[in-house]
């Protein structure tokens, strides 16, 4: 059974959990950008936290369901004919169309058994570079069918069976999940410590790196997110030799205007880091669309692991809360 | 070599921590790099996700909330790589892969050779004899999956980046610049020199080994004709 695209929306890709391991041979982990909302969407409809799933980005897709599914979409705020952040049975023939994102960038629409595509090293997440995972390497499009597990329907059936305060119609539920990496208000704060090459910068340079509200670029993308705001220069000219690079290490290229990176982003890289946002923040990061705007907190590793700790404790609480749902 | 002692230990972010043993391109330094981390990868801490090779230094990604680590992932990193170090390094032989690589230097494929070789003041079949007839060495992995930086090109094919870079190099495309070579992937855009290419795949998700690269690998190029070029192709 499967799932028809009608209609792909703007980005609409496979992602899970990503694929570790590969960094050494150039390839990133890639995956979800914003995991934690895909974890929240799997678990809703009974999955295991890091199941396929798809990644909706600002403007959603017109999907149409061959049989009854389970199904969530937690992250943005999607303007769709379903409720978000809950699960929601969908009948047999139905068509879910999801537009615009008012709030937030990603959502995650996961189904009762996942979706059946491929593993490739490990991970079904689509590596568009590389144009491998996911369905067939690519962005999705229209008349696509989505494989989903064979025993998608009784999965759903026997998952939404399960569950405790329905709603009066029968199709959801009263409760929903909070959608915590979508931002209230912006500029949202990103915790970064000071990457290997702050010391570049002379002393306005990184008063301006954390006074300045950036606003996230339009060609910003999986790879990278592109900040405009005063150009960043380096006091030194000494090019520097190539380095690794991490998940949220900020990069300033020759031409001043830094680079957050993102799930996509390349291994290694030649450009001065000035700094590196904090795990628990890259979520919250890839939640913002292009427009939108962030200022960087100064922070330490310390604080850094207490920020993870913080959104730990806040998901254990939330899929607690969803097991209870499911009377586990 | 005498001795490998890290200049400092940058974390990167907290999930990541970056070991610097030199801030230029040192290729003993390399080499030296490259075997730490076979041997850190060896180890197979089940706290480390990837331990990536660069030109001066090592990357350690870890997972800062395993449940084996006893102490923070960032110490216990800088405690592994002293203790690989204290233990000595494999022999640069004792790793050692050789890796040949057809490739067909014919006009079609290689845009840039006939530039190249006025660059260097020889004739084009001089220009593929200096390319094909030089050892070289992996430096480093990045920029693209399998897309490795290889050292060892003869200094007078030395000529700098194009000025202005191509919007799309084929996969394959064998390139120079400055005084490396590379073999490009994937289609991509690109700055550098193209003066021959290879049928082979280089990066290969659904190969057990998906990149025909390694860090620290020593190749060499083959020339090949049209003919030899087309049969590897469709093999």
């Amino acid at each position: 059974m499967t799932i028809h695209v009608l209609r792909p929306g703007l980005l609409m890709t496979v992602q899970d959990m990503g694929r570790h391991g590969h960094q050494h041979v150039g390839l990133c982990p890639g995956g979800a950008m914003d995991p934690l909302s895909l974890a929240l969407a799997n678990t809703l409809v009974g999955n295991y936290a890091g199941d396929a799933a798809l990644e909706l980005t600002v403007l959603g897709p017109d999907l149409e369901f061959e049989r009854e599914t389970l199904v969530a979409l937690v992250g943005a705020e999607f303007e769709a004919d379903i409720p978000l952040n809950r699960p929601v049975l969908v009948p047999r023939g139905a068509q879910v169309s999801i537009s615009r994102a008012g709030r937030g960038a990603r959502g995650y629409l996961a189904v009762a058994g996942g979706f059946n595509v491929d593993e490739v090293l490990g991970s079904r997440s689509t590596y568009l570079p590389g144009e491998f995972g996911g369905l067939e390497g690519r962005v999705l499009k229209r008349g696509d069918r989505l494989p989903l597990a064979e025993d998608a329907t009784n999965l759903s059936r026997e998952r939404f069976a399960a569950l405790k305060n329905k709603d009066k119609r029968g199709t959801s539920v009263k409760w929903h999940v909070p959608a915590f990496t979508v931002p209230d208000r912006e500029p949202i704060v990103l915790h970064a410590i000071e990457g290997e090459h702050f010391a570049d910068f002379d002393a306005n340079m990184q008063r301006v790196f954390f006074d300045t509200v950036w606003r996230v670029t339009s060609d910003s993308n999986r790879m990278g997110y592109r900040l405009a705001g005063p150009p960043l220069t380096r006091s030194k000219t000494e090019e520097i030799l190539s380095g690794p690079t991490c998940l949220g290490s900020v990069q300033v290229p020759a031409n001043g205007v830094p680079i957050a990176l993102m799930a996509d982003h390349q291994t290694t890289g030649g450009y001065p880091r000035i700094a590196e946002i904090a795990s628990a923040d890259v979520p919250r990061l890839a939640q913002i669309a292009p427009g939108g705007t962030v200022h960087f907190a100064r922070t330490t590793l310390d604080l850094a692991a207490q920020l993870r700790k913080d959104a730990r404790t806040r998901m254990e609480n939330i899929m607690r809360g969803i097991a209870w749902e499911y009377g586990k | 070599m005498a001795k490998l002692a890290p200049l400092g230990a940058v974390p990167l972010g907290d999930c990541a921590v970056y070991v610097e043993f030199s801030k230029t391109l040192d290729l003993e330094v390399n080499s030296a790099v490259q075997r730490l981390a076979t041997m850190v990868h060896g180890r197979a801490l089940p706290w480390v996700r990837d331990v990536v090779p660069a030109l001066g230094g090592l990357a350690i990604h870890f997972d800062p909330d395993h449940k084996s680590l006893t102490t923070d992932a960032l110490t216990a990193a800088l405690n592994t790589v002293s203790e690989c170090l204290k233990e000595g390094l494999p022999k640069v032989d004792a790793v050692l892969r050789t890796i040949e690589v057809p490739v067909c230097y014919e006009p079609e494929f290689a845009p840039d050779l006939a530039e190249v070789a006025a660059f260097a003041k020889v004739s084009t079949e001089e220009a593929v004899a200096l390319h094909a007839g030089a050892d070289y060495r992996v430096l480093m992995i990045g920029f693209a999956p399998g897309h490795a930086y290889m050292g060892g090109l003869n200094p007078k094919l030395s000529l700098p980046r194009r000025s202005s870079p191509r919007a799309i190099v084929p996969a394959g495309s064998v390139a120079i610049a400055n005084d490396q070579t590379v073999v490009y992937p994937y289609a991509i855009s690109g700055g550098w020199s193209i003066i021959g290419r290879t049928p082979l795949t280089v990066f290969d998700a659904d190969r057990q080994e998906p990149s025909l690269f390694a860090a620290g690998d020593r190749v060499r190029f083959k020339p090949i004709s049209r003919a030899d070029f087309q049969k590897l192709v469709s093999r």
